[in-house]
């Protein structure tokens, strides 16, 4: 927690903030830049409003944790900044979600890049049935062929870094299947890292593991943090105070929408909330 | 005496589903016993690897006929199993898409299609014009393996978790890649057994093959020339009449059993693995 009360300068982190489009994610009152920033953003359902007007700044090499009850749009939220939304049909949004200050969702805008600069860890470990290497090794192919020891190294170095390195380093050509849950959800978090995305969105990345493998994550999120903006939509209030700098909490109102109630450091939120809703919810009066 | 009536009719009632379930399963019983009975006296070494011969000769074997089967087998996968996998992949991943369901109504009118109006469709379309071949013969079988291959893949896509599709793209990976290099492979072994379970339907088929691939009593290998199988010779020398015939008509009966018995064993051992390899 210490860290989140530094100010990083925005010019050390970002240092390609010269360029005058930029200018829209420039610095905010806390002096800290914003990598993404949800511009009005409503996401829908055909007719159905899921997440409705939100505004709200990332920071950078900061954990932001998302929370709220169930079906107050977390996930739906989570999964516009890498635009996997456009998956399901009749999904849109409206408004703008600005990455480095430009809008992800304009027409120029290739998805695949999208998606390789924000990458995504999911619910449930889900490891492809392949190899460890394989698995690690399957972003960084995508993009082209590379030579057989770059690409070694590629999947030493983010095994390395999500800390998984010394328990499968003997047995790298064997299924990621017969990991244990918590080794898998490292290896997904690895498979995640081997691409070098810039934002990583983890989506409820501990409910399906023990308490153990839940602290090592945890543990590993602060490390990445320091290169990496990570979100991080969560159930569990302790996680969220335990690991997140920043925290959103969302709610449905009165049309079952989801809309954003309170944004803030995450103290801030938990000691001091200014909703009386949020309140609340951290309190466990509800949800 | 509540209990009484309880218990007696309980067992009544257990009894009865007992003896349905032998009821059933006597015919299949029956049928294995009796084949391995009348053929295995005619199934030697000889049998396999000789072809035909007049019965004046000893009425030779069936190497012919074996190689023929294979070939039409081996053309009906080539030409179906392509076809089916790309087939179920867009369906799986387009369910309620109006192509979708036409396809999926399609597969299932196709696969209730008689086999014989099949061989029917296939001698108007391709014998009348180039005369009966191997590869007439594989196209009707094709026709009726596509339906079974569709299904089974699409059942078997199904059973894999969306997440690990979404893993994928949300690496960047374009759709077809997806489907591909994760998709496809995921479910592969659930897709080997439907394979298998399609080639062992048409194993035996005849109608179909009698408009198509007409039979032969010599050993050929040309795909453009009428062309021997195992059900065809069989119904030839079980009308013969001539006893050693009707001795070998058994004999090749038991050989199809046989054959589909053991694909259907390599499904079954494929399915048990796949569970133990995967979730």
């Amino acid at each position: 927690m210490a860290e989140s009360a530094m100010a990083i300068p925005a010019s050390l982190t970002l240092p390609s903030l010269a360029n005058a489009r930029t200018v829209v994610r420039t610095t905010t009152e806390s002096g800290l830049a914003a990598k993404m920033r949800l511009d009005k953003v409503s996401v829908l359902y055909r007719n159905f409003v899921a997440v409705a007007d939100v505004r709200l700044s990332f920071y950078a090499n900061k954990i932001t944790a998302i929370i709220g009850p169930s079906g107050c749009g977390k996930s739906t939220l989570l999964r516009a900044l890498n635009r996997m939304n456009d998956l399901i049909p009749g999904a849109r949004l409206e408004g703008r979600v600005l990455l480095d200050g430009e809008d992800i969702y304009a027409p120029n805008v290739d998805v695949v890049e999208v998606r390789r600069r924000v990458g995504m860890v999911f619910q449930r470990p889900n490891p492809f049935p392949k190899s460890i290497y394989d698995n690690v090794a399957y972003g960084p192919r995508l993009y082209g062929h590379m030579r057989r020891s770059d690409l070694d190294s590629i999947v030493e170095y983010s095994l390395r870094r999500a800390a998984l390195w010394d328990e499968v380093k003997d047995k790298l050509r064997q299924s990621a299947m017969a990991l244990s849950g918590g080794q898998q959800q490292r290896l997904c978090i690895a498979r995640a890292i081997a691409v070098e995305p810039e934002v990583i969105l983890m989506d409820e990345p501990c409910s399906a593991l023990d308490p153990v493998a839940t602290l090592k994550i945890e543990e590993l999120m602060r490390q990445l943090a320091r290169e990496y903006t990570i979100i991080i939509v969560t159930h569990n209030m302790q996680q969220a105070a335990r690991v997140s700098d920043y925290a959103a909490f969302l709610m449905t109102d009165e049309n079952c929408a989801g809309t954003l109630v309170e944004y803030g450091e995450t103290r801030q939120i938990f000691t001091n909330p200014r909703d009386r809703r949020t309140e609340d919810y951290i309190t466990g009066r509800f949800g | 005496m509540h209990q009484r009536v309880r218990r007696s009719s309980n067992i009544f009632m257990l009894g009865l589903t007992g003896l349905t379930t032998v009821v059933g399963i006597a015919p299949l019983v029956w049928i294995l016993f009796d084949v391995f009975v009348r053929g295995a006296s005619a199934i030697s070494i000889r049998f396999l690897t000789d072809t035909f011969k007049p019965t004046s000769l000893g009425g030779g074997g069936i190497w012919h006929a074996l190689v023929g089967t294979g070939i039409l087998m081996g053309l009906a996968s080539l030409f179906s199993v392509p076809l089916g996998i790309l087939t179920a992949l867009y369906v799986a991943r387009n369910p309620n898409t109006l192509l979708g369901l036409a396809v999926r109504f399609g597969t299932d009118v196709l696969s209730g299609l008689p086999s014989i109006v099949v061989g029917l469709f296939v001698y108007a379309l391709v014998v009348s014009g180039h005369g009966y071949s191997a590869l007439a013969g594989g196209v009707a079988l094709a026709i009726l393996m596509l339906p079974i291959i569709v299904r089974t893949t699409e059942e078997m896509l199904k059973l894999v978790p969306k997440s690990l599709r979404e893993a994928s793209l949300a690496l960047g990976a374009p759709e077809w890649k997806t489907s591909l290099q994760v998709w496809l492979p995921a479910a592969m072994t659930g897709i080997l057994t439907g394979l298998m379970l399609a080639v062992a339907r048409v194993a035996g088929e005849t109608s179909p093959l009698i408009f198509t691939a007409l039979g032969s009593n010599v050993l050929s290998t040309a795909l453009d020339k009428p062309i021997a199988s195992l059900p065809l010779v069989l119904f030839k020398y079980a009308v013969d009449p001539s006893k050693v015939r009707n001795a070998q008509a058994w004999a090749i009966a038991l050989i199809i059993v046989a054959l589909v018995l053991l694909l259907n064993i390599s499904a079954r051992l494929i399915a048990t693995w796949r569970s133990k390899m995967m979730y």
